[in-house]
């Protein structure tokens, strides 16, 4: 007996129950194409994206578990998007930590004089966003007499620097021992190198922001927007998980120049500092300058209540 | 195996049918619904082409509307556990009967967190490498990775345990212990846990101290309990009022009861959480200074949270007094917390922790259109949801979709060989 020979049954409860349901799949069925036009024109918007992952990209396994061919791999693929993005020739590596080596950083408040030039060294360094701008370093003006930050400005607009009354305290990325970014990080897409730099993974970020929730130094900023960049504003000279262009939606901080500290040279802002007040250098060294500072200056640790141990060091000269 | 199969496959059928039906009443509100949720993904779909950019945050107030309305409905999917332990832990039988409803209650709402969670994240796209053992979970330690598991967790508790007890029902056979007891009171332990991870993922924040505070866990438990319960008071009027399912006037004044305990509890430690930071009035009360009174000239907040202390003080006095025993001042009362709730911890909650910034700046945070949009969308999907599963539910508890009084009860084995019943 096949199933069509089977009459419905009576249901008094719907004594119309055969009417209805014909009208109503009929209805239904209206509703259903009417539903999927309205919700394809929705979707109109999803025809501008840009930046769907390709296969090899959708697939692309976490630095740390990516095998010499595999990083060779997508380190061709970041050249590649470079070029088609910004029509740039970069190369793009991948220094690794070098043996030995621990970085840590050193600031001089008392010589800082405020002019923001670091901040824009770091900018062009690390081809950052310069539309939205992206910045890794904010500038602190201070009031004299307090060391509080709270009560601090960033966004200062003076004709000159410094201003009376005032000193200034630049911050950035403090690359701690005990990162509470790390922690936070549900994919771990964040994590600290053998030489102290928190490297992130942009292409293993999900941008939930929980890393900058976490930061008490506000060092992490987000791509909000896709990065703009002018061709002849790019730094070809690229690492992986230092200043490659990031794409919108992934979180981005200080990595101590890697792309440069980790083949001897120093960091932009401190080739750039016009008074010296940024110091640089491998701690694991007992007669670096960096060891030296911190052996024998008035060191100050920016929050050290939080205990996040940081790699970056406050100093008073007198 | 075969005819458990087709038994099932009909009774979706016959279910999917069921929200076909209705008189126009449920076809303007699914339809309003539907529009709505309709421009919230239009509003989602923009900005998955620009990018987070068309909300209003910033580097500086990094998570807004979104995180804050996953919260609070954090909150209200546990509360499916104030029916459940009356129901089950202290045998309730007039909330043993209305027990299931906030069961699904708590599906639709955590599907809302999930989907909260999901229009925030800047790379959706990557959405692999939060799930464990295909991406890179980070767990133990991650508190994010915690709340990854047990929102899934209770999703798929509460999915199990409605699903098995309405098929049962519609089934007319007797529910077996074993499968939905257990699972019954794992969730109750299961919802005090989204709570408490979602308000550790906060707490455990040393460098936002208005987070790091020991009272936020037990003041989401009482808020959830007073805006979770208030839900489904309301609902449960709704049902009552255009559905033949009968709801007893006891089961909503026991809810009241429980509403009303939980403001008290809610309204007594927001109470001690603000004399902490106003009476000490260390460097660390600037978040709440900004919430309540604003900061060097920023108020943005202000009118917000003095909104939500307005309504939950004259919910409270409504639930306190004898007035909120008749059903319209409850309704009142519970729409009124409901609101006061959904600021306070909401916008109240989340957008303080980032004004002034870990370094004193003060930027302050305004949703965008397009954000409202996704979120309207979102709580509109969610409301749509929960619609079809009391549309398919009530006419199973009701006893008029039944499997004996449908055609699927009738078929005969196609081989013949195994005939059913008779």
């Amino acid at each position: 007996m096949s199933i069509s020979d089977e009459s419905p049954p009576e249901r008094p409860e719907l004594p119309d129950s055969r009417t209805v349901s014909r009208s109503t799949f009929l209805q239904a069925g209206l509703a259903a194409l009417g539903a999927v036009g309205a919700t394809a024109a929705a979707l109109e918007p999803l025809k501008k994206v840009d930046d769907y992952p390709s296969f090899e990209e959708f697939f692309q396994k976490h630095y740390k578990e990516l095998s010499k061919e595999e990083m060779a791999a997508v380190l061709e693929r970041t050249r590649v998007r470079v070029k088609k993005k910004f029509g740039v020739d970069a190369t793009v590596g991948d220094p690794k930590p070098i043996e030995g080596v621990e970085f840590a950083y050193a600031l001089n408040i008392g010589r800082c004089v405020g002019c923001r030039k670091c901040v824009y060294a770091c900018m062009k360094e690390n081809n950052q966003s310069r539309e939205p701008q992206v910045q890794y370093i904010r500038v602190l003006k201070m009031k004299k007499g307090s060391i509080n930050v709270e009560s601090s400005q960033h966004l200062y607009e003076d004709e000159t620097v410094p201003t009376k009354d005032h000193y200034y305290m630049p911050v950035q990325c403090h690359q701690c021992r005990k990162a509470p970014c790390v922690k936070a990080c549900p994919v771990q897409a964040t994590w600290q190198e053998p030489d102290g730099i928190i490297a992130i993974d942009y292409d293993w970020c999900i941008g939930c922001r929980y890393c900058m929730a976490a930061c008490p130094y506000g060092a992490r900023v987000f791509n909000f927007a896709e990065p703009k960049i002018k061709p002849e504003e790019i730094n070809t000279n690229m690492s992986y998980l230092g200043n490659r262009p990031k794409k919108k939606g992934v979180v981005e901080k200080c990595h101590f120049c890697m792309q440069r500290t980790r083949k001897g040279q120093y960091p932009a802002c401190v080739e750039v500092c016009p008074t010296g007040s940024r110091k640089f250098g491998n701690i694991l060294d007992p007669e670096s300058e960096i060891s030296k500072i911190l052996e024998t200056k008035r060191v100050y640790i920016l929050k050290e209540e939080v205990g996040t141990l940081p790699r970056f060091y406050y100093y008073f000269d007198v | 195996m075969f005819e458990e199969l087709r038994d099932y496959s009909v009774f979706v059928l016959r279910a999917l049918r069921e929200t076909l039906l209705g008189d126009w009443r449920y076809f303007a509100w699914m339809t309003a619904l539907a529009v709505v949720s309709l421009l919230g993904l239009n509003a989602y779909a923009k900005q998955l082409a620009y990018g987070l950019v068309t909300t209003g945050m910033s580097s500086e107030v990094s998570w807004g509307l979104y995180i804050a309305n996953f919260t609070f409905l954090v909150g209200m999917a546990a509360a499916a556990v104030m029916l459940v332990i009356p129901a089950y832990v202290y045998g309730d039988h007039d909330l043993h009967d209305v027990v299931i409803l906030g069961e699904l209650l708590a599906v639709a709402v955590i599907v809302m967190c999930l989907l909260f969670v999901t229009v925030d994240l800047g790379r959706p796209d990557r959405f692999t490498h939060i799930i464990p053992g295909i991406g890179k979970f980070n767990w133990p330690m991650s508190m994010l990775s915690w709340d990854v598991i047990v929102l899934n967790g209770y999703l798929a508790l509460n999915a199990h345990i409605c699903g098995y007890l309405i098929y049962c029902e519609y089934k007319g056979t007797k529910p077996t212990r074993l499968f939905y007891i257990p699972f019954v009171f794992v969730a109750i332990f299961w919802a005090i846990s989204i709570h408490t991870v979602t308000a550790f993922l906060y707490v455990g924040l040393g460098g936002r101290p208005y987070w790091n505070s020991a009272i936020i866990a037990p003041r989401f438990l009482a808020s959830a309990f007073t805006a979770g319960p208030g839900f489904i008071i309301i609902a449960l009027q709704v049902i009552r009022r255009f559905t033949d399912y009968k709801v007893k006037d006891a089961v909503l004044l026991k809810l009241r009861m429980i509403v009303q305990v939980s403001m008290i509890i809610n309204v007594f430690l927001l109470f001690c959480e603000l004399f902490k930071e106003f009476y000490t009035d260390s460097a660390h009360v600037a978040s709440a200074k900004y919430l309540f009174f604003g900061l060097h000239g920023y108020n943005g907040l202000v009118p917000w949270i003095w909104t939500a202390m307005a309504l939950n003080t004259v919910a409270l006095g409504l639930l306190m007094l004898p007035a909120s025993k008749s059903l319209k001042y409850l309704d009142l009362a519970c729409a009124l917390s409901i609101i006061g709730i959904w600021i306070e911890k909401g916008m109240g909650l989340i957008i303080p922790a980032f004004i002034p910034t870990p370094v004193g700046d003060i930027v302050e945070y305004n949703p965008t259109l397009n954000e409202w949009l996704v979120c309207a969308g979102i709580w509109a999907f969610g409301m749509l949801l929960y619609t079809v599963f009391l549309k398919i539910t009530i006419p199973v508890l009701t006893g008029r979709l039944r499997r004996e009084s449908g055609a699927g009860w009738k078929l005969s084995p196609i081989l013949g060989s195994n005939p059913v019943g008779e």
